[in-house]
């Protein structure tokens, strides 16, 4: 065990080594190292603000639901009114329609009744004319008065 | 196992198992005393091979990595960046872009070297030697040369920092006015500070060589105890895992920690 040129040689071979490692290996593993760290610190501050997002998203539909529920029972509530109300206005009308047509008819069933009295009054107007006609005839002839006149009592 | 036809006896098989392949300028092949121009063949090409395994992981999992969900790799390697980083900035608060990747060089480098260590001490030498090749020495950081070529490198990095960051005076200062400020010590403090500062690289290159030297001469003390060494084997292995990433965050961390101390001031 003697001190000879290996101890140069292990420097030399040393000296390359550190410099190799200095120039190509500790840099980009070390940045590698610290790009990841810094990606995983933004990640957590990331999701730490996504969960307070969510939180808050949360909150704030909860109140439009509540918001929305309370729109569409007043939707209803009104519709509701709206209903009743188009219900009595229908019936209201059709009430009016049915007093109207009813009047109606009973307007067209009096004129039709006194245009028909008229008429028969004329006509009995005619018969009694007619039967006065025949009765002052038979006073000349009895027999054929009294014929005449059952006649007319017959036609009644 | 003993080579070149010898008898097999302990010693003989221990002092096989701690002998480089060297090859020097002056001798060739395996020369002895062959001066300073030798090089641990096995140390070197097993060092610079996990050298490169390490970096060629590390690198392609940063040419793929991804911002986003990362595979199970990348996390395995992130996770050991992220250890590294933390302890630099636990420890270091100047601004340099080396300390850094420099640490992490260490750890994993140096911890690899230290797995070499968990092998079965027979099992490379033996396919070494059915090939043709002598020696084998597995463990890279049971080699002096490597540890102190380490230590040295970080050595000449405190130095260059301190001398960079608060001048050549102030590290000439810092080696004569400490701990005693009076002119009248100078002499005593920079006794007392040139030991210290070069206490650094020794202690570290040392400390690092002792622990794995040790630990693979017990694997072999282990490997020679025949049936016995099956359920002695498995416990000093596990033990040894301790050791092998201890020595290895130590190391790491001695060095941020002297980087550190040259970037300040005390």
């Amino acid at each position: 065990m003697n001190i000879n040129a290996t101890l140069i040689g292990q420097a030399i071979a040393f000296a390359i080594f550190v410099w190799f490692c200095m120039k190509y290996v500790w840099p980009p593993l070390l940045d590698a190292i610290e790009a990841r760290q810094k990606k995983i610190a933004d990640g957590l501050t990331q999701a730490e603000r996504a969960g307070k997002d969510l939180e808050l998203a949360q909150a704030k539909a909860a109140e439009k639901l509540k918001e929305a529920k309370a729109q569409a029972a007043e939707i209803i509530d009104q519709a509701n009114k709206r209903r009743t109300q188009i219900v009595e206005e229908a019936k209201n009308e059709a009430e009016i329609e049915r007093s109207k047509i009813v009047a109606q008819g009973e307007a067209e069933v009096e004129a039709e009744r006194n245009r028909a009295r008229e008429e028969l009054r004329q006509q009995v107007a005619v018969l009694a004319i007619a039967g006065a006609e025949k009765i002052i005839k038979r006073t000349i002839d009895k027999e054929a008065n009294s014929d005449i006149i059952d006649k007319l009592v017959a036609e009644l | 196992m003993s080579g070149q036809g010898e008898a097999l006896t302990s010693s003989s098989y221990i002092q096989h198992h701690l002998t480089n392949l060297t090859w020097s300028v002056d001798g060739g092949w395996n020369a002895h005393d062959a001066g300073f121009w030798t090089f641990h063949v096995d140390s070197l090409l097993v060092a610079v091979g996990l050298g490169v395994l390490f970096l060629w992981l590390f690198r392609s999992v940063a040419k793929h990595s991804t911002v986003g969900v990362p595979g199970k790799l990348q996390c395995f390697i992130e996770m050991v960046i992220d250890f590294v980083d933390e302890n630099v900035k636990d420890t270091f608060h100047g601004k340099n872009a080396l300390i850094a990747p420099l640490a992490l060089t260490i750890f994993v480098w140096v911890f690899l070297m230290n797995l070499m260590d968990l092998v079965p001490v027979d099992l490379l030498p033996h396919a070494a030697q059915a090939i043709g090749v002598p020696y084998l020495k597995v463990v890279p950081t049971t080699d002096l040369n490597v540890t102190l070529g380490m230590s040295l490198s970080v050595f000449a990095l405190i130095i260059y920092y301190t001398v960079k960051v608060k001048g050549f005076g102030g590290f000439v200062k810092e080696l004569t006015m400490q701990p005693f400020n009076h002119w009248a010590f100078i002499p005593v403090n920079f006794l007392l500070e040139s030991v210290t500062l070069l206490a650094k690289p020794v202690s570290l290159g040392l400390r690092l060589f002792g622990n794995l030297y040790a630990g693979e001469l017990i694997f072999i003390l282990i490997a020679l105890l025949g049936y016995w060494q099956l359920p002695l084997y498995f416990p000093w292995a596990v033990f040894h895992i301790l050791i092998i990433v201890l020595q290895a965050f130590i190391f790491m961390m001695l060095t941020i920690v002297y980087m550190s101390m040259a970037h300040e001031d005390h």
